[in-house]
This record gives structure tokens, C-alpha cells and sequence, in this order.
């Protein structure tokens, strides 16, 4: 909402400026965004006079003219076909900042002749759009005058109008919490009721009073139309309003100056004598229209229209925008003027549903004050009585406006209870007085002694905590008291919760494993989603803020691949990025997962010590590690392969599970179809780990950890070589080894895989360092042996075969 | 006697230039050995009369000892060199370089998270979360957002689509507050949690993205007025910016949720193209805020008669980037390597209060 100083100053007495004008609007709640100014970057500027002009000795198309100017006499070179002797323009200094050009005026030769200044147009002032020449003044005024002065430039202010204020969208309504504010004195009008000559012939029905409960107007005849004067365009266009005519101008002043939409319709050009308000007809009916901003709307049953051929025609969408066919032209003589109260969210839904707005829909929709329907057309008449003369009606008045809000109790000891600021209830009471709240004394024996009833403009407000608000921002949020909030004991554990804490210390860790966290959207493509199990009808957003971002994620896979993707176009393919993140399983409140997904595009750098740790291995190495980290049950984990869900590699990924039921992870290499439908080059390794499926660790409560076990007797290690079918997990081995003795078998090594001479084709050798941790005494050789016996049989109950 | 001292001379030749241990280890079996040539002298003893014996036995015995450490010392000098050539054969240029390690890191939305989350924590703030799929309910309704308000346009909402059968649209959260009425539908006062997380509008430009992150703060009880929420959001803002205090106003809002409203602005100068807190003329928007609308107490289940109190809010991304001087929203939902390696943690960089937030 924007509005000039000038315009203010018709509601409110006040000798603030511009700036502590603002400055109080938004210590009131009044958010100023911008005071424009005009006047502050015309300052440099004055009125000059060319004494001569000639042209310039080495260019056609200059001039170097002789210029009377604030500074005494002044050379200065001017490409304006127009620049000529005893012509009165403007003039800028050495100095000035030129605002239509963004530079600022040096002293420099043109063509070897140095410009002491330059002439300028309306353009390079930004006071108009365009320019044919320098500025071409009026010979009587005198060199030196401030330019500002003369175009009239007042300083604008545009602020945030929230939307529980409609009133604010009148200047009227802002000079009121203004005055409250006490930044000056609201001035009062009386608006005269004008007699009607004659009955009004039109009349008005309505049809839809769920939409239009009350809808009044008159006829004005013999109006003469035309453009308006100086004033009133001066008054429109200086915030933004284009000036059409008078009739039109007159309703468009009333919306800003009262927050009082308001139409006119030209009588001529109307159906029959009956004006109808009524809802749009349903689609297959298709009614459209032609408004006033020359596009064709279809109103349908969810539109309020306003028609006329008893009916018939559709000439304006009601509260938002009149129809082509009607409009007032320069011609009109007689003009049925329209102020009516249309429902704020069928005026809203209007908007949304049409793409349409107006300064009458915008108003409509926020709420326009149902009390202001008579005072707006009786102030209407008399402007346009006063502008294009004319004869008026009586008033058509039809309908019921809605209730004015209802009165409520309310004790003044409130406003300390909720805000600490500690005020006499008469401030209290003066203040809600100002802002047009009526406060009564409650009947004695009331808890709350007083009854406020609000104002009709104030229909966002509705109990006790709405005028502590409304007192506390005029008093000013800076005289809050400082409290501290009492003190209260912090949980010992610490405030995170188990899972909170794990989200915590897995980030940390990931970060130090060398993988940079990323944090991606939660939105993917439907077809990407599909491809990663998810893609179901029920996760697609009906309104993506772009079609690749149409669905919920069902994995954080999927937008780590093409970040690495993204860096590796960068020229960046050695990727490692991580995030901790939601996936959606469904649209329930429980079918969000935390997962951790690590991924690795491997592409290290060549190194002269040769290629480094296997990248798949070293992957499978950082999760574990991550696993521990977090406190999940590793050592009870089962390594399942070939079961993992089809964007894996099938041979190359496997899964973490305490049971088939409870997986916990996948991990591997992804599946280079996968990889390549996303448009990324492979190899891509990754994990992904379901937080909530880890569980947490039990008899965590105790702090204390029990003894260490430190054996004073040394471990010794045994080695042992297996040959087995290829297509046996090694881990399998591993496993039967450790299980053979657990009480003495600490750790079992896989130090060796071989395939080739001295093992049979399609078999491998595997060897094994058992580490042996003696307990109680050192063994003997014969029970070393034992022990030995039991590896050995433990292995070839997998099939394993000692190798000799 | 001349046979003894020729002896000695030649061992003590010998012995000085033997070349390696091995040569020396020969020296030492001819003079030394079983059948060494002073060993034999010393065999030779027992034939002598036991006053021969008295005369030669510590001839020939200083014979054997000068020898013997003569070897010794010989031995000693062969062993020092030979370690010295063995190191200096061992060399290895250490210009070369060692393999690299990927340095890892953590994004700087997720550290102010931590950084926040701590400083909150210390106030006796404890966490809680929520889903980010949200009905109507809890992100709007119960909020106080009454049915096709305009101030549920602003919020530019992402629906799902409608469930076939119900035809109930659901929504992506808009804030965290739905995390509020979960809380205090679930929880008795008094309450005290912040609610961070993933927040989502249809907002895409140069300073909105249509995912970012919040976190709400929550605070119910018996007597908890504006001066509290003053004075906690100063403390917070201060401890979080890592200032002693801060310059802040409060300036009058409109959410549909809270009942006075608020802005928190903290003075700031900006003339110079760099962000300089608690200086200048000009006020940065922080957070918005203000006591719990009393229609929201009651969506929640709580008596407005008996209990009241404060909430606010904040963009997590958005203090992220003022604190640590990001320019850019955009990047960092983008997962650019060289953007992560600028901007982010390290993973060491724990907020705590020994050694500060980052």
C-alpha cells in the first residue's frame, strides 16, 4: 500500500516528516518497506537558461552551449536536437548524480571540449518514461529554482499491509493508528448525506446473498465526463494509479482514500433496468466476460456476478473487476454508481480461481468494512457532483449488512498478565478509545469490569488477547519488560533423545571419515522416486515447484547420485557426500524415516604408491564404523547379499539385518541402469541406513562400563589355509572359525585369497590368522592342538578343506 | 719374548684392517678360536713349570685381553659403519607426496542447527520433532488459521495430491509449528521445547527456496508474559551470534498464531557491503514471534484462562548464511563439492560451552 505525505496530511494533523512518519508506522505494526523520496534525488538539479548554443567544432550532431545556470555562466556540450538559445531547461552539476542514467557527472572533454555540467530530460530525472529532448520549461521561471519544487514530487511511502488490517488499504484508516500513536491529531469528517433529486431507476436484485448480502447505488444523470483535474491525477499517479476519468478516478480515490471499493456503470449502455447479483452459472452454461483489463474471465458457480438483461448478462465480476461493455467513457452522461459489501472468501477464491486482481478484489477479500457502504456513496456523489456536475437519485439499497462485531468483557489487568507492561487502565482505555473501540463500564459484580465492543472496521478482532495487542504496539513493544525465564533444571542425560543424539554422532562421524555433508531436497522426480521402490500416487505433490521435483522421496539416494553426477559436469567426479535426512514411505504421520546415506563416486586422484584401498571395502569400512559409532548391535548384524532391491548391483551390494525382517541397511555398488537413468556416470558406491530401524542399545542408563579384561598372558595366532568352493562367503568361514572356541578365539583375520596353481578350478584358498588369547594360564602345546582340531572342524563343516 | 710381541703386532694389524665383521669374525677365530694361535699359547701353559707358569701366564693373558678388546672395538667401528651405509641406502624422498584423504565436513545449515539446538539446550529448551507430510489440522487449523483465510496464501503451500477416497488434501508443512500443537497436544505444561526441521513453500527466487529449515521454540506456563520472550529471544540471539548483547527492537507483526505478534530486529550497518552487528542505522529482520493466540491453547487442549506463553520462529538456512557470511541460498541445497569444502564444518567443530559454537 503506498500513499503520499500530502494525502496523509487530509486525515492527520502532524508536523512529523516523512521518515518519523515511517519510523512510527512500524514501531505500530505498520511495516514501512520503502519511502521514496523523489525529491531527495531531484536535489541537484535547477533550472538553467541557454544564453547560446553553436555548434560543436568537431561534431555535427553537438552543441556547445553558453548556459545561465545557479552557478554563474557555464560551457556545456548537449546532444539535444532542442537545445537552443533562450530555451529554459534543467540543469545538473559536476557531481550530480543523473538517476535515468545511474552515473555521475565528471568533468571531461567531449570531443575536446570540456561540458561544465550537463542539460538534462524528463527521462534522466526518471520523471517520465521517455523524453524527445532536453526538459523544455517555461521561459518565466527563474534560473536557479530547485527542479523539485516544480514537478511537484512528494515523498511516498509503501508499506506491508498485514492481512488482518484492511482498514490500513485507506489512508484514512492509517492516520487513524497514526493519531493513536500520537504522531498527530485525526482529523474528523462529516460525510453530508446528498438528497436525491429523483427514485433511482435502476433497481437492484440479489440472488446470492451468501456472497452479496447488501449491495446500494444511485444514479448521478447529466454527468459530464472528461480527464481529471490536475489534482486528482497529480493525487493518483503519484502512487502508482493510472488517472482513466473522472467517474473512474473519483471510485479509485475512495478505494485509497477509505479502503471503499466502489463501480460505476455507464446507464446507457445497460440491459434493462434491473441490475442482478448472483452467482456465475455452472461450466457446461460457460458464461464469460470481458473485464475491464480487456481479458476474458469464465465466472463459474463459485464467482459472484453482477449482471443485467434481467439477469442475462454477466457485466462485472462482483467485489473484483466490471465488465468491458459497461465501463464509463468520456461520453457517459449517466452513471449508476455501485458500493456494495461482497464476502471476503468468495472474493479471495475469486482471485485464486480467475488469476484476477484488482484494488477492489484485494480489498473485498482482506475485508472491507460493511458500515461504510452508505458513507462511501454519499462521498462518491458529492466528488463526482463536485467534478462532472449532474443530477442524483435516491439510494437503491437492498440486503442486510453483516453484524458489526459483537461486544465482549474484558479486564485491562490482562494486558499485564500477557505483555508485563505495567499501564494505568485510563491509558488503556484511551488508547483502544483512539483506535475506535467503544469501552463500557461492565454491570458491577463482573469479573471483567469492562465491555469493549470493536469497531466495524476491526473485524479481525475477537477477544481479550486482540487488544492487549492492539494496546501494546500503540504503547510500543520498547517498554516490554526484561524477564528472564525462570530457571528449571536440564535433564541430566542432556536434552536430545537417543535417536536425536545418533543423527548427531553419526553426522559428526561421516564428517571425519572424510564424506562432506549435503542437504538435498525432499522432493525427487515421480519416475526417479519408481525407481527406488517409491513414485506411489499418494506422495506426488499436486502443486512441484517444478516437474522434476513432483514427488516425495522414498530414498536420499537418488539426489546424492545426481549431486555427484552435478560435480562431476563440474569437472569434480571424486565425490564423497553424505546427508541425513527424511525418506516418506507414505503420507502418515509415521511413515517418515530418518535415513543416512552415504555416497562415493570413486575417481582418486593417481598416486605414485599405486592404487590405494579397494573403494567398495573402504566404503563397507566407514559403515561399520559409522555403525559402531552410533551404538548399533555390529557384532549381531547378519551380511546378507544377492537379497538388496533392484537399484543395487546385484552382485556387488548387501544388506545389514538383525533378521530378514528387521534390514537395516543397504550398501554396495548402485546398478549401473540405475545410474545411467539418472544421467551419472558409474561407478557409484553407497549406503543407506534406516535410523529407525537400528535398535537402540540396551542398558545404556548405566553409565559404568565393567571390568576390563586385560589379560597379563600373551595372544598367540595360529594360521590356517582352507580351500573352498569359489562361490562360498568367506564370511561364512570367518564365522565357524570364531564360533569354534569362544571363549579363547579373539579375532579371526582373513589374510589371504588365492586362486590359480595347486587349487583346483573353481575353488579358492582362503587363509585365516586365528588370534588365540589365553585365559587363565598359558596353554600347553596339546591343548593349542585341541583347539587347532576344532578350527579345522568347524571350517570343514562349511565345506572347507585344509590345505596341506 | 720377540715371538710374543711379533704376535701381538700382527693380530693388532689384523684386526685394524679387517674390512667388514665377517673378515674380522676370520681375525678373531685365528687368535681367539679353538685352535687360535694365542689360545695355543695358552694351552701351551699347562706344560710349564709352575714357575715358568708364574712368569708367562700374565704375558700371555694381557695378550689375550688386548686382543680381545681390540676386537671388540674393531667390531663396534664395522658395525657403526656398516648401520650408517645401510640408512643412507634406506633414503626415500619424503617431497613426494603422501596419498590424499578426502576431508570430510558438515553443512553449515546443520551446524547453527547444532549451534542453536545447544545454546537452546542450556536454557532448558529440550527437542522436539515432527513429520514434514502434515494435515490440515495441525499446520493450519488448529493454528488459528481460519478456513480459506488469505494469510494461508502467504504461506504458499505444496499439497499432495487428494487421497482417492477421502479426498483429504495433505500438505508439506509450512513451519514447524504443527510440531507445537503435536506438543502441546501430547504434553501437560509446562512446556518448553524448540522444534527444528525441514519446512517447505512454493517459493522459488534468489533469497527463497522451496525447501528450507526452522526452528520453532515453545514455551507454556502459568505466568509467562512478553518480557520472557523478550529476554530469552536477546539472550538466545546474542549467545548464538556470539556477542556479549545485542542491540534488538521488537516491532508489531500479524501471525494468525500468536496474540501480540512480534518481529525481532537487531541493529546492524551494511554500508560497508559487509554485515556489522549492534552499529548503524539500519534493522535486520531475525525471527518472528509472540504469545500463544489463546484459539490455538484451546485447538491444543490447554485452558487460556489457566496457562500462557510464547512461541517463535526462525530460518535456520537464512541465520546460517548471516552468521557465517553466505551469500547465496541456492547453493547450499545444491551438494557442489568445492561449495561444501568452503562453507562447511568440521566435524570436530561440536558446539560446546568450553570452546564456543563453531
Amino acid at each position: 500500500m503506498k500513499f503520499t505525505l500530502s494525502w496523509l496530511k487530509d486525515h492527520l494533523e502532524t508536523e512529523a516528516d516523512v521518515h518519523q512518519i515511517a519510523e512510527a508506522m512500524t514501531m505500530a505494526g505498520l511495516e514501512v518497506e520503502e519511502v521514496l523520496d523523489p525529491a531527495a534525488k531531484l536535489a541537484p538539479f535547477t533550472v538553467a537558461k541557454i544564453i547560446s548554443a553553436e555548434r560543436h567544432p568537431n561534431a555535427d550532431r553537438l552543441q556547445v552551449c553558453q548556459v545561465e545556470t545557479v552557478d554563474g555562466l557555464k560551457e556545456i556540450v548537449c546532444g539535444a536536437p532542442n537545445a537552443r538559445a533562450g530555451l529554459t531547461t534543467i540543469y545538473a552539476p559536476i557531481g550530480a548524480y543523473v538517476p535515468g542514467l545511474g552515473v555521475t557527472l565528471v568533468e571531461k572533454p567531449v570531443r575536446g571540449v570540456v561540458s561544465n555540467g550537463m542539460l538534462c530530460s524528463a527521462s534522466e530525472l526518471e520523471l517520465a518514461d521517455e523524453s524527445d529532448g532536453i526538459q523544455e520549461l517555461p521561459p518565466e521561471i527563474p534560473v536557479g529554482t530547485p527542479v523539485a519544487g516544480l514537478f511537484g514530487a512528494e515523498p511516498v511511502i509503501d508499506f506491508e499491509v498485514t492481512p488482518n488490517r484492511p482498514d490500513w488499504l485507506g489512508v484514512a484508516g492509517i492516520a487513524r493508528d497514526l493519531a493513536a500513536a500520537s504522531v498527530g491529531k485525526l482529523k474528523h469528517f462529516d460525510i453530508a448525506v446528498v438528497r436525491g433529486a429523483f427514485p433511482s431507476p435502476i433497481s437492484v436484485r440479489l440472488e446470492a446473498t451468501e456472497m452479496c448480502p447488501v449491495f446500494a447505488g444511485r444514479v448521478i444523470r447529466g454527468v459530464k465526463n472528461g480527464p481529471s483535474p490536475a489534482w486528482l491525477q497529480k493525487r493518483l499517479t503519484a502512487i502508482g494509479l493510472r488517472s482513466i476519468n473522472r467517474l473512474v478516478d473519483v471510485t479509485n480515490l475512495i478505494a485509497y482514500d477509505r479502503a471503499r471499493p466502489l463501480h460505476v456503470y455507464d446507464v446507457a449502455k445497460l440491459d434493462g433496468a434491473e441490475i442482478v447479483v448472483r452467482a456465475g452459472r455452472a461450466a457446461e452454461e460457460a458464461e464469460r466476460l470481458v473485464a475491464l483489463d480487456g481479458k476474458t474471465y469464465a465466472a463459474d458457480p463459485s464467482v459472484c456476478v453482477v449482471a443485467d438483461a434481467g439477469g442475462a448478462r454477466a457485466i462485472g465480476l462482483g467485489g473484483v473487476m466490471g465488465g468491458e461493455t459497461t465501463g464509463c467513457d468520456d461520453d457517459t452522461t449517466d452513471v449508476f454508481l455501485e458500493s456494495a459489501w461482497f464476502d471476503p472468501i468468495v472474493t479471495a477464491q475469486t482471485g485464486r480461481v480467475l488469476g484476477i486482481h484488482s484494488d477492489a478484489q484485494y480489498r473485498f477479500a482482506r475485508g472491507v468494512d460493511p458500515v461504510s457502504v452508505t458513507p462511501g456513496l454519499e462521498l462518491a456523489t458529492r466528488l463526482i457532483l463536485d467534478l462532472c456536475g449532474g443530477e442524483p437519485s435516491e439510494i437503491v439499497f437492498v440486503g442486510e449488512p453483516p453484524a458489526n462485531p459483537e461486544p465482549f468483557a474484558f479486564d485491562p489487568a490482562y494486558v499485564k498478565r500477557l505483555t508485563g507492561m505495567d499501564l494505568a487502565d485510563d491509558r488503556i482505555g484511551t488508547i483502544l478509545g483512539q483506535l475506535g473501540f467503544l469501552v463500557q463500564a461492565a454491570p458491577s459484580g463482573q469479573a471483567e469490569p469492562w465491555i469493549v465492543t470493536p469497531p466495524s472496521w476491526r473485524r479481525d478482532v475477537e477477544g481479550r488477547a486482540d487488544l492487549v495487542e492492539e494496546v501494546a504496539r500503540i504503547e510500543g513493544f520498547d517498554n516490554l519488560p526484561d524477564v528472564a525465564l525462570p530457571l528449571v533444571a536440564i535433564p541430566a542425560g542432556g536434552v536430545l533423545n537417543p535417536r536425536q543424539a545418533r543423527v548427531r554422532t553419526a553426522r559428526r562421524a561421516l564428517a571425519s571419515l572424510g564424506y562432506a555433508e549435503a542437504v538435498t531436497w525432499s522432493f525427487t522426480k515421480q519416475s526417479t522416486a519408481a525407481l527406488f521402490g517409491g513414485g506411489d500416487e499418494r506422495l506426488v505433490l499436486e502443486n512441484p515447484i517444478a516437474a522434476d521435483l513432483d514427488c516425495m522421496r522414498p530414498s536420499a539416494l537418488p539426489n546424492l547420485i545426481q549431486a555427484a553426477a552435478r560435480n562431476a559436469a563440474r569437472g569434480f567426479a571424486d565425490a564423497a557426500l553424505f546427508e541425513i535426512g527424511p525418506i516418506y514411505l507414505g503420507d502418515g504421520p509415521k511413515d517418515q524415516r530418518t535415513v543416512i546415506a552415504g555416497l562415493v563416486a570413486p575417481h582418486a586422484a593417481r598416486h605414485w604408491g599405486g592404487a590405494g584401498e579397494e573403494p567398495l571395502f573402504a566404503l563397507k569400512g566407514d559403515l561399520i564404523a559409522v555403525l559402531e559409532e552410533i551404538g548399533a548391535p555390529v557384532a549381531s548384524l547378519q551380511l546378507a547379499q544377492g537379497q538388496n532391491r533392484d537399484w543395487w548391483h546385484p552382485g556387488r551390494s548387501a544388506r545389514l539385518q538383525l533378521g530378514p525382517k528387521n534390514v537395516m541397511v543397504e550398501f554396495g555398488e548402485l546398478h549401473p541402469r540405475i545410474l545411467k537413468a539418472l544421467d551419472a556416470d558409474g561407478p557409484m558406491l553407497a549406503f543407506e541406513i534406516v535410523l529407525d530401524n537400528v535398535p537402540e542399545p540396551r542398558g545404556q542408563k548405566a553409565k559404568g562400563r565393567g571390568p576390563a579384561d586385560l589379560s597379563s598372558l600373551m595372544p598367540l595366532t595360529r594360521d590356517f589355509a582352507f580351500v573352498v568352493e569359489d562361490a562360498k562367503p568367506v564370511g561364512d568361514l570367518v564365522r565357524a572359525a570364531a564360533g569354534a572356541d569362544k571363549a579363547l578365539i579373539v579375532d579371526v583375520r582373513v589374510f589371504d585369497i588365492y586362486r590359480g596353481k595347486g587349487v583346483d578350478d573353481g575353488f579358492k584358498s582362503v587363509a585365516l590368522e586365528v588370534v588365540i588369547q589365553p585365559r587363565e594360564a598359558t596353554l600347553a602345546e596339546a591343548e593349542i592342538e585341541a583347539l587347532t582340531a576344532k578350527v579345522v572342524a568347524a571350517v570343514e563343516k562349511q565345506g572347507g578343506k585344509l590345505r596341506a | 719374548m720377540t715371538d710374543l710381541a711379533t704376535l701381538e703386532l700382527e693380530l693388532i694389524n689384523a684386526i685394524g684392517s679387517a674390512e667388514s665383521v665377517a673378515a674380522l669374525e676370520e681375525v678373531r677365530v685365528a687368535a681367539l678360536g679353538k685352535s687360535g694361535s694365542v689360545s695355543g699359547l695358552l694351552k701351551g701353559m699347562g706344560a710349564l713349570s709352575p714357575d715358568e707358569r708364574r712368569e708367562q701366564g700374565p704375558i700371555i693373558n694381557g695378550l689375550r685381553d688386548r686382543v680381545s678388546s681390540a676386537i671388540a672395538a674393531r667390531k663396534a667401528e664395522l658395525e657403526a659403519a656398516e648401520l650408517d651405509a645401510r640408512l643412507l641406502a634406506e633414503r626415500v624422498d619424503l617431497t613426494l607426496p603422501a596419498r590424499p584423504r578426502r576431508k570430510g565436513g558438515v553443512h553449515p545449515t546443520m551446524q547453527v542447527m547444532d549451534e542453536m539446538v545447544a545454546v537452546f539446550a542450556e536454557m532448558g529448551f529440550a527437542v522436539a520433532e515432527g513429520p514434514d507430510i502434515e494435515d490440515d489440522f495441525h499446520n493450519f487449523t488448529a493454528l488459528n488459521f481460519p478456513p480459506k483465510h488469505p494469510a494461508r496464501e502467504m504461506h504458499d503451500t505444496f499439497f499432495l495430491k487428494p487421497d482417492p477416497e477421502t479426498g483429504e488434501r495433505k500438505v508439506l508443512r509450512t513451519h514447524t509449528s504443527p510440531v507445537q500443537v503435536r506438543t502441546m497436544m501430547s504434553q501437560k505444561p509446562p512446556i518448553r521445547i524448540i522444534a527444528p526441521g525441514r519446512t517447505f513453500r512454493k517459493d522459488s527466487d534468489a533469497t527463497h527456496t522451496p525447501m528450507f529449515h526452522q526452528i520453532e521454540g515453545l514455551v507454556i506456563d502459568r505466568d509467562i508474559n512478553m518480557g520472557h520472550l523478550k529476554t530469552t529471544l536477546q539472550t538466545f540471539i546474542a549467545r548464538f551470534f556470539e556477542l556479549d548483547e545485542v542491540q534488538a527492537r521488537f516491532r508489531p507483526h500479524h501471525f494468525p498464531f500468536t496474540e501480540p505478534s512480534a518481529e525481532m530486529d537487531i541493529r546492524c550497518d551494511r554500508s560497508g557491503g559487509k554485515l556489522v552487528f549492534n552499529t548503524g542505522d539500519d534493522w535486520l529482520e531475525i525471527l518472528g514471534c509472540g504469545m500463544v493466540h489463546p484459539n490455538v491453547l484451546r485447538n491444543c487442549g490447554i485452558d487460556p484462562d489457566e496457562y500462557q506463553g510464547f512461541a517463535f520462529g526462525m530460518g535456520v538456512d537464512r541465520l546460517a548464511m548471516l552468521k557465517y557470511g553466505v551469500p547465496d541460498l541456492r547453493p547450499m541445497f545444491d551438494a557442489d563439492t568445492r561449495w561444501l569444502a568452503h562453507y562447511g564444518f568440521s566435524a570436530f567443530a561440536a558446539p560446546n560451552p568450553a570452546s564456543g559454537l563453531s
